[in-house]
């Protein structure tokens, strides 16, 4: 590229400036006595560590203006390190900037290439030692061994396949089924519609035989909510009121989304807001989606209730719950 | 026995097994330019070193388990509650071993340091054309580096069990559930069935402590050797060119400078532990998919690529019985993979553009490059519109602003906030070097004021000195390609559609203000 107009020439490095320490021995000692200090406070802050960890209690606070009420053992410990390895790194660069040489040096680079002399030779070792493994000559060795360390390459995968079992049809389903009863979580106790009043939230879990050793994989699929408003409120169609029982309405609490607890309500709009992002679901349309990255409404549950007025899912979910896959059939 | 005769007896010992002294001898008088912005990756290499000591410690204690336990430790607030054994380790660290809070506040405050480290040292790289030939190598490793550095911190943060991390491995797994055709089975075999079961705690520990730091350390240890292998690149300036270095040599100035440094940054890491509490784990409580925290957020780091999931339009294609949802895989999967894939390509792109295959060791001055650094400018604006979304929710509640219209200033502010970000970058990096240019004909501005006989008023300028006006004129101002559309012959050439992109490029590369010459500069004193 020959589009250099006469440019303005380099006029070399600048002058090295000398630095006070460097011809007068009072400043070097000054500087030397600087950088001892400097080590002598890294000293002083392991002392503080050492003190902080055997004599300070773990559940001594005190009172310090602006940050509050701190833990007298944790902020000694941290203190004490920080000031230890700080005001070594102090000492250490201004040791280096005040009495180490400070003129700067000139190094050359070279040209990585090699001299096209070596690159010849090695093309030529590669070629001869190709030719003479009779790579190049022999296919069925070249083919053989292609074969063989592309099957080799399976065992790991194979090998992997005991991670996890295969899913089924387990995104499909959930532990809900006709008749089971809606308990509280936490709790576990059966839930009469006429306690939940209107405005209330409730969240609950189906009713299981060992509720102390609920698995948190069954809670992530059955978690649902109930929300009670007046009847006249709903704007549904006709088959997902007729879902709902006197105003309470159940649906899936774990987001259709990416599968968050969608556990913000808000009473005044009737909305729900999944923390993680932002999708807004309005529960007088059912749950439909009115802001927000989700594509699907949540799904309800079809509740009612059992001759003592307690409530009971009349049916399972009828689509999977949580975010969607691959399998779902969204027809 | 003095100091330098012990020296000696260890270093012959050395020497006549290993002839090292040769090697050695050279590479301590190796020089290293000096410059604040190469402390950067100093810092991100000095927090790795860090991550590695107090991980070590936290291991000493931490259960990676999902083993159910009653709580029963120091923490009241949480007593007899149901967790698993990694939270309540994670709470017995925090609470009853000495110094175990500090450990794991140094551990957490190292990785963002580290992350943020990486990404103010990639940017200095990419700004000032340090990736150009012969580090497109070490610019790709850089990229892996940072890659890695996202899913090492995203698994370390997963492992206490906490309610906060637990949404973000269900968000994890619900990325993983999107995949097309294998996405169910995938998500089976990495949680060992249904999430969250009891397998992801063990299985990511694995990873975050052992397969990761290994590969770190493997990437690491290429980079740096490169590094010293290809000398470091230096800034413009009197007295520095293509063939040489400028700076100080290792031993004994740069070893204690940059020693200091490990130190200074482990200081400051321990400082920040001592007095900013970080993800106080007790008070999230132990995970369940039944709940959440309002206000969750994943770190930094990931910031951006939870708002870009959160700002996603509701799509979804339900056909023939399958789901896909590209409000999951475009923000989660495909726009980052297309802007890492990008980035690691980028030197190639640029090399082809300006049709320039020299090596480079020569930094350029971000305003002597403006559509690369209008290009910089550009990616970062998207990431912070990004960023910015990532916390809608803290935004909304401390500014009392409505979550929704964050949401579409975003949807759109991603859009159309970057372009405008370039051309205004360009435009600025094109006055700067009209400014330099001003700077070098005319002098410098000195503030006083002469009036003339006749009653002009005029400011005395006055000149610059030559190695300012050599800074400011050193610079490289290629032309653009010329690609013409037919060869020689008069035949139209191959990729015709190829070649008017990149001619096209190549000319908007090429933009530049004319450097002042040594001839207008001598024509402009006789004035």
């Amino acid at each position: 590229m020959s589009n250099e107009i006469e440019a303005i020439k380099d006029p070399g490095l600048p002058a090295h400036i000398h630095r006070k320490a460097d011809h007068d021995p009072a400043a070097a000692n000054r500087a030397e006595r600087q950088v001892a200090i400097l080590f002598g406070i890294s000293a002083l802050g392991t002392l503080l560590l050492i003190v902080s960890y055997i004599f300070v209690p773990q559940d001594l606070f005190f009172f310090i203006p602006v940050m509050g009420n701190q833990n007298a053992h944790q902020l000694g410990l941290g203190l004490g390190m920080a000031i230890s390895l700080f005001f070594i790194g102090m000492g250490a660069i201004h040791w280096a900037k005040t009495l180490m040489p400070d003129t700067e040096v000139v190094a050359q680079r070279h040209e990585f290439r090699s001299p096209d002399a070596d690159r010849k030779e090695f093309v030529d070792a590669v070629k001869s030692g190709a030719t003479a493994s009779g790579l190049g000559r022999r296919s069925l060795i070249k083919k053989s061994l292609g074969a063989a360390l592309g099957l080799s390459a399976l065992s790991p995968l194979l090998l992997l396949r005991d991670l996890g079992p295969s899913p089924k049809q387990d995104f499909q389903k959930t532990s809900w089924k006709s008749g089971t009863y809606l308990v509280t979580d936490p709790g576990n106790r059966r839930i009469k519609a006429a306690d939940l009043e209107v405005g209330a939230v409730a969240q609950v879990l189906p009713e299981i035989a060992d509720p102390e050793h609920r698995k948190l994989s069954d809670i992530g699929k059955d978690a649902v909510l109930l929300i009670r408003l007046r009847p006249q409120e709903f704007n549904l169609t006709p088959t997902k009121m007729a879902m709902t029982h006197d105003g309470i309405i159940a649906f899936s609490k774990i987001c259709s989304h990416m599968g968050c607890a969608v556990a913000l309500y808000e009473q005044q709009t009737k909305h729900l807001l999944c923390p993680c992002h932002q999708s807004t679901f309005d529960v007088t349309r059912g749950a439909k989606v009115i802001f927000g990255p989700a594509a699907r409404p949540l799904p309800q549950l079809n509740i009612s209730v059992d001759g003592e007025g307690y409530l009971v899912a009349r049916e399972p979910f009828s689509e999977p719950v949580g975010p969607s896959f691959w399998e779902r059939n969204s027809q | 026995m003095t100091i330098e005769s012990g020296l000696g007896t260890v270093a012959n010992y050395v020497d006549e097994r290993t002839g090292a002294a040769a090697w050695m001898k050279k590479n301590l008088q190796k020089v290293f330019p000096d410059h604040w912005s190469f402390l950067l990756g100093e810092v991100a290499l000095y927090s790795f070193v860090i991550l590695l000591l107090s991980g070590t410690f936290l291991t000493f204690w931490f259960d990676p388990s999902q083993r159910e336990v009653i709580y029963d430790g120091g923490y009241a607030p949480l007593s007899g509650l149901k967790m698993s054994a990694a939270y309540a380790s994670t709470l017995h660290i925090s609470f009853e071993v000495r110094g175990g809070l500090l450990m794991r506040q140094v551990h957490h405050w190292a990785a963002l340091i580290f992350m943020s480290a990486i990404v103010a040292h990639l940017l200095r790289v990419f700004f000032t054309g340090a990736f150009r030939k012969p580090r497109e190598g070490n610019w790709i490793i850089g990229v892996g580096l940072l890659t890695l550095g996202i899913v090492e911190g995203f698994l370390g943060y997963s492992l206490p069990d906490d309610l906060l991390s637990g949404t973000g491995i269900r968000i994890a797994e619900a990325i993983i559930q999107a995949l097309p055709v294998v996405g169910s089975y995938l998500s089976y075999f990495a949680f060992g069935g249904a999430f969250p079961g009891e397998s992801f705690i063990p299985r990511i520990y694995t990873v975050h402590v052992l397969l990761l730091p290994g590969a770190f350390l493997a990437l690491i240890t290429v980079h740096l050797m490169l590094v010293w292998y290809q000398k470091h690149t230096q800034y413009p300036g009197p007295g520095r060119t293509e063939k040489n270095v400028v700076g100080y040599p290792l031993m004994p100035t740069y070893m204690a400078k940059a020693g200091g440094f490990f130190f200074i940054v482990f200081g400051v890491i321990a400082f920040l532990s001592a007095v900013a509490s970080i993800n106080p784990i007790w008070l999230y409580g132990p995970y369940t998919p039944g709940q959440i925290s309002a206000g969750s957020q994943p770190d930094w780091y990931m910031g951006w690529l939870d708002g870009l999931v959160r700002m996603a339009p509701p799509l979804e294609t339900h056909a023939l019985g399958h789901t896909i949802s590209w409000n999951i895989l475009i923000p989660g999967l495909i726009i980052p993979g297309i802007l890492f894939t990008g980035m690691a390509l980028y030197p190639f792109i640029e090399s082809w553009i300006t049709g320039d295959k020299r090596e480079h060791h020569l930094l350029d001055r971000p305003r002597n490059a403006p559509n690369r650094t209008a290009l910089g400018a550009m990616s970062l604006t998207f990431m912070l519109v990004a960023l910015i979304n990532g916390g809608n929710d803290i935004i909304a509640t401390h500014f009392s602003l409505s979550i929704n219209q964050i949401m579409w200033f975003t949807r759109f502010g991603v859009l159309i906030l970057p372009p405008i970000a370039f051309v205004v970058t360009k435009r600025l990096c094109l006055s700067l070097q009209r400014a330099d240019r001003d700077l070098v004909l005319h002098g410098r501005e000195t503030g006083r004021l002469l009036r003339l006989p006749h009653g002009e008023f005029v400011e005395v300028h006055e000149p610059i000195s030559p190695e300012k006006a050599y800074l400011l004129t050193a610079h490289e101002q290629a032309p653009a390609l010329e690609l013409p559309a037919v060869d020689g012959h008069g035949v139209k050439r191959a990729g015709a559609l190829r070649n008017k992109l990149r001619s096209r490029m190549s000319v908007a590369n090429a933009e530049a203000i004319p450097k002042v010459s040594a001839t207008e500069l001598k024509e402009i004193e006789h004035h």
